[in-house]
C-alpha cells in the first residue's frame, strides 16, 4: 500500500479500539445507491522505478531548445542553493504559519521576502505573494477601485500595451463585480501608451490607470508622465513590471514626484524556472495608506511574552478566514514556496548581482536586436528604448516560421505577436537573457536567415 | 538575525554573477535607477547558512505530525518533487510550441482523464491556482450559465455556516450576495432552513461534503434535489475529497461544479502557504463554460485547446496554464497510488480518524458530534474546560507544540466554541496516533492539576507567544525601508 504504514496487526487493534468490525464499516452513514464501485478507468499503481521510467520517458520527448521566448516568462540562471533549500522538508512540507512559534523560519523568511520586494520597487510595504503576475494585476484593479474613495468610479483604463493575456485574467477575474476595463491606445512608431490619446479620458472619471514597464512589447513607458497624469486626474496608479528589470530601471516608488500607489507584476524572473507556466508568483507593493485595503498575507514583526523579536501573520482582519464575504479578496493558500525560492535568489545575487543580470540580459538582446536587423527581411517595428525584449517585422508567415525553427532546428524563435495584435502583421517579438551567448545568438540569426533568405 | 543585519559592503555571492557588465549607452538615463535596492551584501555560504538555519524553526510534515483539520497534510513522496523537477520539465517554456510539449501535455491529459474519473464529472479544466481560485471559476461558471438562460434574476448563493471563508468570498468576488444556512444539531445542514432560504433568487448552493464539521452530510441526495428543482446549481468545495475518495463521488451526489484542492488529496507540498492546484471539475451543462486553457487531443498529438474551442469559457485565470508544476506532481502520485490506492486513501484516512477520536473520548475529550462517524477528520470541543478550567482550545494547541506535535487547526469552524479541528491523515502509523493521544492525555492532566502552565505555553519553540495586538497597531512589514536611497 503506497504511503500507508498500517500493518494488518495495527488496523485490527484500531477497529477493535473504535468497535467496528471492518473498514467498511466507517462508511456507514453515507447512503448505500451513492457509492461507487471501483474505478475502472484509473490504470493500476506504478512503483517509484517504474513511474521514474515513465516520466523520464515523458520529458525526453519535450527536449530542451534554445530559448529565445520570453512575453512573460524569462529563462534566467537560478543558482543551485535556490532550489537546494527551497525544498529541504522544513519549507516545503510545511503550511501556511498560522502557530507562529513553530513556523518562525517561514514566518521571517516572508518578511525578509516583502522587505526586499518592498526596497526593490521603492514602495512602503509588500504582501507575502498572490498567485501570478496576471491574477496579481486583477487583484490590483480590484484594490484600486476600492481603494480610490474619491472617486467611486469602476473603470479603469488598461493600456493595450499591458500583457494582452493579463488584460484578459483581469476582465475574467473583474468583470463579474461591474467594474469596466477602458482601452488606451499605443503610438504606432514608438510603441509606447499614447499620451496624447488619454486626453480624451479627461473628464470621465476613473478609479486607475495602469502602466506597464516595460511594456509587453518590451518598450519602456513614459512612466514619469503617465503617473504624473494619473495623479492629475484623481486616479490611482497601478504599475506592472518585471522584478529584475527594477535593479536597472527606476522603480515604480520613483515615478514621477509622487511613485505610484500600487505595483504588481511577475515574480518568476526571481529564481523560478519555466516549468510550463507554473507555479510562479504575484507579487504586490503599495503605499502605506493603502496598505489595509491589500490582498494576501502579510507578515509584521512583534515581540513575544519575553520582549524578544518575532514574525506573525498580521492584518488578518482583512481576509477571508476572519471577514468571510466581506473579505478584501477570496485568496487563502498563495506561492510560499516560490517566494521561499526568490528570497534566495535575491538574497545571492544582492543588488549588484540582480543589477548584472539585467544589464546582461539587456546586453544580449541589443546584440540580438542587432544580428536580426543585418539580415534581409527582417525590420524594426518601434522606435523608443527597449528594455531585454523587441518586436522584429518579417517578410514571412511567423507562426510558419516559429514552427520549423523549432521542428528543425530546436530554436524557440519568439512569440507571434501578431495573434494579439493582427495590426503589427508578421512580427515576432524576441528575447535573449543573460544565459544566451553570442555562439547562442549567431546560431539563431543564421538558421533565420537561411529561412528567410535561401 | 535577519539576513539584512549580516550584509557587508562589498561582499557578494561571485559566483553567481555574470561575467560581463553589459553595456547601457541604449537606455535614457532618466528611465536608469538611482537609488540602490535594499538586498543583502553577502557570501554564497552565508545565504546558505541563514536560510537553513531558518528552516529548522518549522514544523512540517517532514518533521512534525502535523494533524492540521481541513488541510490534509498527509505526506509528500518525494519522487514527485524530483521527476517534476526533470530538467526537460523544468526548463520548458510554457509558450514553446506543442511539439515541445508532448510528454508534459501527456501527463496532463491524463491527469484529466483521472480527475473526471474519480470525481464522476464530466470534463475537468486544471487551470485554476489554488481552491479559492478554483471556486471562483466555479460559481462564475454557475453566473455564466444562469446569464446565458437570460435567468438574471438568481443574484444569491448559498453557504452553510460551517463553510470555510473562502466559499462566501468567492460568492461575492463573482458579484453574488451571501446567504448563510444554519446546520442542525447533529452536524447536517438544516433542510427546512434551507427550503426557507431558497428561492427563485438562488443561484446556487456551495457544500463540502463530508463538511468542515468533519461528518458526512446523510441528506446529500434531498439538498441536491431542493436546490436543483428551485432552478439552483451544486457547487461542492473538495477542500475534503481526501475523505471519500473511490468510495463516492461528487458527481453521483448530484454536483454540477466542484474544484479539487491537489496540494490535499494529492498530496502536492504545502510550501509554507503554497503553491496549490484547484482543478474544477463540471457536469456535461457547464462544459462549454470552463476556464481555459484545457489540454485536448487533435490527430494523435496533445495541445492547449483555448477561447476558439471554448468561446463561452468564462476565461482565463492566470498567465498561462495554471500551476503547471504542482499538477505534475498530483499526477505522480495519482500513477503512484493507482485505481486501487485511491480508495485507500479515503479508508486508511477515515480509519486514523476514528480511531483517534475514540481514543481521545477515551482519555476525557468531549467531541463536538459523539454520536456521528468521524470522517477523515473529526472536532473536539474544550467548551467544558474553558468553563471548569480556564483554558482553551488555543492553550492546548500551544502546549502541544512543546511535546513537537504540530497543532490542530483551531476555532474554525466558527460555530463549535473552543474547538480542535484534528485531521492525522493515511500516512501517518499508528504509534505516532498514540504518542498524540498520551500527550493529549499529560496536557488534560497538566490543565487540571496547573493550568497555568498551559497559558504561556510553548516554552520550548524559538519564540514564545508573539504579541498579534502590537503586530497590528505598530505595523512593521518592512526592515528598514528605503535605507540606502
Amino acid at each position: 500500500m503506497p504511503f500507508i504504514p498500517h500493518t494488518e496487526q495495527d488496523v485490527e487493534q484500531m477497529l477493535s479500539a473504535i468497535g467496528v468490525d471492518s473498514i467498511d464499516d466507517l462508511f456507514d452513514e453515507i447512503p448505500e445507491d451513492l457509492r461507487c464501485g471501483e474505478l475502472e478507468k484509473i490504470p493500476a499503481g506504478m512503483n517509484e522505478m517504474e513511474v521514474t521510467r515513465l516520466l523520464r520517458e515523458r520529458a525526453a520527448q519535450d527536449g530542451l531548445p534554445l530559448c529565445f521566448l520570453g512575453a512573460g516568462a524569462y529563462e534566467h540562471h537560478i543558482p543551485a542553493a535556490v532550489w537546494e533549500i527551497t525544498t529541504r522538508g522544513e519549507f516545503y512540507s510545511a503550511y501556511t504559519p498560522y502557530q507562529a512559534e513553530a513556523s518562525q523560519g517561514t514566518l521571517q523568511l516572508l518578511y525578509e521576502y516583502q522587505s526586499m520586494m518592498a526596497s526593490l520597487m521603492a514602495m512602503d510595504v509588500s504582501n507575502a505573494s498572490l498567485y501570478d503576475g496576471a491574477s496579481a494585476l486583477a487583484e490590483a484593479v480590484l484594490m484600486a477601485v476600492r481603494a480610490n474613495k474619491k472617486s467611486k468610479s469602476r473603470k479603469i483604463l488598461m493600456p493595450l500595451t499591458v500583457n494582452p493575456v493579463y488584460r484578459s485574467v483581469t476582465e475574467a477575474i473583474v468583470k463579474n463585480q461591474n467594474i469596466e476595463l477602458v482601452d488606451v491606445p499605443y503610438n504606432a512608431e514608438t510603441g509606447q501608451t499614447d499620451l496624447e490619446a488619454l486626453t480624451q479620458f479627461v473628464d470621465e472619471g476613473f478609479a486607475a490607470l495602469v502602466i506597464p514597464q516595460p511594456n509587453f512589447f518590451g518598450v519602456l513607458e513614459n512612466v514619469d508622465a503617465l503617473t504624473t497624469w494619473a495623479a492629475a486626474n484623481k486616479m490611482l496608479s497601478i504599475g506592472v513590471v518585471n522584478p529584475m528589470a527594477m535593479a536597472l530601471l527606476k522603480p515604480p516608488g520613483e515615478w514621477a514626484d509622487t511613485g505610484v500607489d500600487i505595483v504588481c507584476g511577475e515574480g518568476q524572473p526571481l529564481g523560478v524556472p519555466l516549468a510550463s507556466g507554473g507555479p510562479y508568483f504575484g507579487f504586490m507593493c503599495c503605499k502605506q495608506q493603502h496598505v489595509r485595503q491589500m490582498p494576501g498575507r502579510i507578515i509584521g514583526r512583534t515581540t513575544d511574552l519575553e520582549g524578544q523579536q518575532g514574525f506573525t501573520l498580521t492584518l488578518q482582519a482583512r481576509e477571508q478566514h476572519i471577514r468571510r464575504s466581506k473579505a478584501t479578496s477570496n485568496i487563502c493558500t498563495n506561492q510560499g514556496l516560490l517566494v521561499t525560492a526568490a528570497t534566495i535568489y535575491m538574497s545571492l545575487l544582492g543588488p549588484q548581482g540582480l543589477k548584472k543580470v539585467a544589464l546582461n540580459s539587456h546586453k544580449n538582446t541589443q546584440l540580438l536586436r542587432q544580428r536580426l536587423m543585418s539580415i534581409k527581411g527582417v525590420k524594426s517595428v518601434f522606435n523608443a528604448p527597449i528594455f531585454h525584449e523587441c518586436v522584429v517585422q518579417l517578410d514571412t508567415d511567423v507562426k510558419q516560421l516559429i514552427n520549423t525553427l523549432a521542428r528543425e532546428h530546436h530554436i524557440l524563435a519568439g512569440f507571434e505577436v501578431s495573434a494579439h495584435y493582427p495590426e503589427l502583421g508578421n512580427a515576432l517579438m524576441v528575447c535573449a537573457t543573460e544565459t544566451r551567448t553570442e555562439n547562442d545568438i549567431e546560431q539563431f540569426a543564421t538558421k533565420l536567415d537561411t529561412l528567410l533568405n535561401g | 538575525m535577519l539576513i539584512f543585519e549580516q550584509s557587508h559592503h562589498g561582499r557578494a555571492a561571485n559566483a553567481q554573477l555574470p561575467q560581463d557588465n553589459g553595456a547601457l549607452a541604449s537606455l535614457p538615463a532618466d528611465a536608469l535607477r538611482a537609488s540602490k535596492p535594499n538586498l543583502p551584501e553577502v557570501s554564497e555560504m552565508q545565504v546558505v547558512r541563514h536560510f537553513t538555519r531558518l528552516s529548522q524553526k518549522n514544523f512540517s510534515i517532514d518533521t512534525h505530525f502535523y494533524p492540521l483539520g481541513s488541510c490534509t497534510m498527509k505526506y509528500n513522496p518525494r519522487a514527485c518533487n524530483t521527476l517534476a523537477s526533470l530538467p526537460e520539465f523544468s526548463g520548458r517554456h510554457p509558450l514553446g510550441p506543442s511539439l515541445h510539449g508532448q510528454g508534459f501535455l501527456s501527463c496532463m491529459y491524463e491527469l484529466q482523464g483521472i480527475l473526471k474519473e474519480v470525481t464522476g464529472m464530466q470534463a475537468v479544466s486544471l487551470s485554476p491556482a489554488a481552491g479559492a481560485q478554483g471556486e471562483f471559476a466555479g460559481v462564475a461558471m454557475i453566473k455564466a450559465y444562469h446569464d446565458e438562460r437570460k435567468d438574471t434574476a438568481r443574484c444569491e448563493i448559498l453557504v452553510p455556516d460551517a463553510a470555510h471563508g473562502t466559499n462566501p468570498a468567492s460568492a461575492v468576488m463573482c458579484g453574488y450576495k451571501v446567504r448563510e444556512i444554519p446546520t442542525g444539531k447533529n452536524g447536517d445542514v438544516d433542510i427546512e432552513a434551507l427550503k426557507d432560504a431558497i428561492g427563485p433568487q438562488t443561484a446556487g448552493i456551495m457544500l463540502t461534503n463530508p463538511s468542515t464539521l468533519g461528518v458526512f452530510d446523510r441528506k446529500i441526495k434531498d439538498i441536491a434535489d431542493i436546490v436543483h428543482e428551485a432552478g439552483g446549481l451544486l457547487y461542492y468545495d473538495g477542500a475534503n475529497l481526501n475523505a471519500i475518495l473511490g468510495k463516492v463521488r461528487p458527481g453521483d451526489m448530484g454536483f454540477d461544479v466542484i474544484h479539487m484542492n491537489l496540494h490535499k488529496t494529492f498530496s502536492t507540498p504545502h510550501g509554507g502557504g503554497g503553491p496549490g492546484a484547484g482543478p474544477v471539475g463540471v457536469s456535461k451543462r457547464l462544459k462549454p463554460y470552463l476556464p481555459v486553457p484545457i489540454v485536448g487531443k487533435k490527430g494523435g498529438q496533445y495541445e492547449l485547446l483555448d477561447e476558439n474551442d471554448y468561446p463561452n469559457t468564462i476565461g482565463r485565470m492566470s498567465a498561462f496554464a495554471g500551476n503547471a508544476g504542482v499538477l505534475l506532481r498530483a499526477y505522480i502520485y495519482a500513477k503512484m497510488l493507482g485505481r486501487e490506492g485511491m480508495s485507500r486513501v479515503a479508508e486508511f484516512a477515515t480509519l486514523n480518524a476514528n480511531y483517534l477520536l475514540k481514543r481521545l473520548m477515551e482519555v476525557g475529550y468531549d467531541a463536538a458530534y459523539p454520536e456521528r462517524r468521524a470522517t477523515h477528520e473529526f472536532i473536539l470541543t474544550l467548551k467544558k474546560q474553558a468553563k471548569e478550567l480556564d483554558v482553551t482550545a488555543m492553550d492546548v494547541a500551544k502546549r502541544l507544540l512543546d511535546y513537537d506535535f504540530h497543532a490542530p487547526t483551531t476555532y474554525f469552524p466558527l460555530l463549535i466554541p473552543e474547538c480542535l479541528l484534528i485531521e492525522p491523515t493515511e500516512t501517518e502509523a499508528k504509534e505516532t496516533l498514540d504518542g498524540f493521544i498520551d500527550t493529549m492525555a499529560l496536557i488534560l492532566r497538566e490543565a487540571k492539576t496547573d493550568g497555568s502552565l498551559l497559558k504561556e505555553a510553548p516554552y520550548t519553540l524559538p519564540v514564545r507567544r508573539l504579541d498579534d495586538v502590537k503586530a497590528v497597531k505598530q505595523l512593521d512589514v518592512v526592515w528598514n525601508k528605503r535605507e540606502s536611497k
